[in-house]
């Protein structure tokens, strides 16, 4: 956790999480801090529990035992509702889940109006400002069903910073666009967290989180079992998990997408 | 091989040929024709005597097959039977179709009205501004409908004898006009009625067979004016107490040589056969309007089971188990019972809890009986809008209730909406069994306007074009929103 140990003070902080579903034990206990400027990518093969954390965090995950601290407000695994969660936490789902029925901006726009009360002009105005700055101003009016993968993923980005939260979640966000979109996705993000966000992300791709991730966080068998800057961890893993993690990876560059969609 | 097909078909042949097969409704009841109470396979009345009889004069066993009161004049055109009776009217229309019999019975159209009316209300004069029951697609609907300009009465039609009297008792109408025999029947079951004697027209009943059948024809009005002679129909008519001295003064006539009465005084049956053009002209802003009645009910009936079938749908996928269960079972209930069973409850069953308006009792039939269907599609609907659309919901912030509103609901509506459509073609078509509420919808107007003529084929095709107007343009607006929203534009 030493890339954890010289934030300031973490916008989010995972301590001894535990997981249970049946007699499976998805998670046991993990502890995970971001802090902000930082893009931390969760690693690990299939299964290991990657998903599982993000939905705990964004509350759509009731969990066992251990804290979920997210800028002060404290889950605890039940399945009290906190209202106060989603203007502090974003989430990107892998297939981006924009309701068909709404345009790029309606998208947007709806929960501004609608949970935040927000004026509808106002709302439009910030709308179009996020969907220039994601480079997708053109496709406002477009429909979900309209939009190419890549494009529908930065609606969806937009749409989960509407509320302007400071810890962004994304899951495989690089697994369904090719090599040179993954790149301008990866510009995007530093962008985002530049300004003093946090974001953490699920991703199989090694090449993209040593391009991008400030720190990466390897996962196995529901515990974390390495962490720490990407070039390093990436290139001497010392971990055997990390190491069967790149093996796998560097076997299925071609097969990405089917991975993440696991 | 075509041997043995060859030998069943002869064999049936002369099994038919020494069958007399006469149909007749036995739901029309006694003394006509009725299930007898104590061998209900068996029937009685005096339509089965005379039956009995004709079919011994011939030679022949006769066989019952029953058929609706309604159709039983199509039914012998078509051969599905050899010849027809249950009380059926003598008219120019059925001479110009069918081979008619000599008249067997003279009845008259009397005015039964409840017993604290008996002085106030004495013919069709007296109604004036009031509701008179009769049976639809009958000589004394045309003489209801023919009245409804002279006296502003309000004719009311039924699809059955029973109810117009029960509905009299009731106070839902003010007076029932139908034939002596029919009256004479309600009379004795049921207290509190009085029947004025007084004739508003008279009519005969006869017997229908195919025109081409003219040696039957022959043969049987040989028999019945050999019956009248040497009193065997009298007998019977007097063993169901309804012979009266209209009868000799009738078989008189008749024996003397004369076919038919209609056209005589008093008759209200025209003696020459309508004019298919005229009659047309006649009924088709009856039909018209039918065809609005058609289309409002079941506008509003379909509104109704939308708002309903949504909610109970609601309750389904959000509620606690146990409104659930509650919604669930009326589901249950409204699908596996027949509409026409829980439109015969609604208006005659809860009669005497809630007197109903016949179309407040169709409106809430069709409507409730909808909205369990309708409920199904939503259930689904809702049912499969993805998960993920719902998380990224939560996710922003919204409440379950908003959630539905704004992102689940409008979504499940757009895949409802082609059986939706689906549906509201069928409750359109389904709304024609309120016609046993009384109300005279599209099909019924078409059957009165059928029966008047004589024939289904013009009134048919104009009913089909009618429905086929109402439900297309709806199925077009349905077939086009639906593009709208699932063909990519792009």
């Amino acid at each position: 956790m030493d890339g954890a140990d010289r934030m300031s003070t973490p916008l989010l902080s995972v301590s001894g999480l535990r997981l249970e579903r049946g007699d499976r034990q998805v998670l046991r206990g993990v502890d995970l801090h971001v802090g902000p400027g930082e893009l931390v990518a969760l690693m690990g093969l299939s299964g290991s529990g990657k998903t599982t954390i993000l939905r705990a965090i964004a509350g759509l995950e009731p969990f066992n035992g251990g804290t979920i601290d997210v800028q002060g407000l404290v889950l605890d695994g039940g399945a009290r509702h906190h209202a106060d969660l989603h203007r502090r936490v974003g989430m990107v789902f892998q297939f981006h889940c924009l309701w068909d029925h709404l345009t790029a901006l309606e998208n947007i726009t709806l929960a501004p109006v609608h949970v935040y009360r927000a004026a509808a002009p106002d709302a439009a105005a910030r709308a179009r400002g996020l969907l220039q700055e994601l480079g997708v101003g053109h496709r406002e009016t477009a429909l979900p069903r309209e939009l190419s993968g890549g494009e529908a993923q930065r609606v969806a980005i937009a749409r989960a910073l509407a509320a302007d939260p400071k810890v962004l979640l994304m899951d495989e966000p690089t697994a369904s666009l090719d090599p040179a979109r993954r790149g301008e996705l990866g510009h995007t993000l530093r962008q985002l967290v530049a300004t003093g966000r946090s974001l953490l992300l699920t991703c199989h791709d090694d090449d993209f989180v040593r391009d991008f991730a400030t720190r990466v966080v390897v996962l196995a068998d529901g515990v974390v079992v390495e962490a720490g800057d990407p070039r390093v961890v990436l290139t001497s893993p010392s971990h055997p998990a990390t190491r069967r993690l790149l093996d796998v990876e560097g076997h299925t560059t071609q097969g990405l997408a089917a991975a993440g969609s696991r | 091989m075509w041997a043995a097909a060859l030998i069943i078909a002869a064999s049936a042949a002369a099994a038919t040929a020494q069958e007399l097969r006469w149909g007749g409704d036995a739901e029309g009841g006694a003394p006509f024709v009725e299930a007898d109470p104590d061998d209900p396979s068996k029937q009685r009345g005096f339509d089965v005597e005379i039956a009995e009889m004709l079919a011994a004069a011939l030679g022949r066993r006769a066989v019952f097959v029953q058929a609706a009161f309604t159709t039983l004049d199509q039914s012998v055109k078509r051969g599905d039977f050899d010849i027809a009776m249950s009380g059926l009217e003598d008219s120019a229309a059925k001479r110009a179709e069918l081979g008619v019999s000599v008249p067997y019975y003279q009845f008259r159209e009397v005015l039964t009205v409840r017993a604290a009316d008996r002085e106030r209300i004495r013919t069709l004069a007296d109604l004036r501004g009031k509701k008179v029951a009769t049976l639809g697609a009958t000589l004394a609907w045309e003489i209801l409908t023919a009245a409804q300009g002279q006296y502003d009465i309000e004719p009311v039609s039924y699809e059955d004898d029973v109810h117009p009297y029960s509905d009299l008792l009731l106070g839902r109408v003010d007076a029932v006009l139908l034939d002596n025999v029919l009256a004479l029947r309600a009379m004795q079951r049921m207290d509190g009625l009085a029947t004025h004697d007084a004739a508003a027209a008279t009519g005969q009943y006869v017997v229908l067979m195919r025109q081409d059948d003219t040696d039957l024809r022959d043969r049987v009005n040989a028999e019945l004016r050999a019956a009248m002679q040497d009193g065997r129909l009298e007998a019977i008519f007097r063993r169901w107490q309804v012979w009266n001295d209209d009868q000799p003064v009738m078989y008189a006539q008749v024996v003397a040589g004369a076919d038919s009465l209609l056209g005589q005084p008093g008759s209200a049956a025209s003696p020459t056969p309508p004019d298919v053009w005229a009659l047309t002209r006649r009924y088709l802003p009856a039909l018209l309007n039918a065809a609005l009645i058609t289309l409002l009910l079941s506008c509003a009936a379909m509104a109704l089971a939308v708002s309903l079938g949504a909610s109970i749908a609601v309750g389904r996928v959000y509620g606690t188990s146990w409104s659930r269960s509650a919604l669930t079972t009326y589901v249950e209930i409204v699908r596996g019972t027949p509409l026409l069973l829980q439109l015969y409850v609604l208006y005659y069953g809860l009669a005497t809890v809630i007197r109903l308006p016949p179309v407040v009792a169709a409106l809430l039939g069709l409507g409730l009986n909808y909205a369990a269907y309708e409920s199904e599609i939503y259930r689904a609907a809702l049912e499969a809008v993805p998960k993920g659309q719902l998380e990224a919901a939560r996710t922003l912030g919204f409440s379950r209730w908003q959630t539905l509103r704004l992102i689940r609901g409008p979504q499940a509506f757009r895949y409802a909406l082609a059986p939706m459509t689906n549906d509201f073609v069928a409750l359109l078509k389904d709304s024609s069994l309120v016609s046993v509420l009384t109300v005279v919808e599209l099909t019924k107007q078409t059957q009165i306007f059928a029966t008047n003529l004589g024939s289904w084929a013009l009134p048919g095709v104009l009913c089909a074009v009618m429905y086929l107007a109402l439900s297309w343009p709806l199925a077009r607006v349905a077939s086009r929103l639906e593009r709208r929203w699932t063909a990519p534009t792009a």
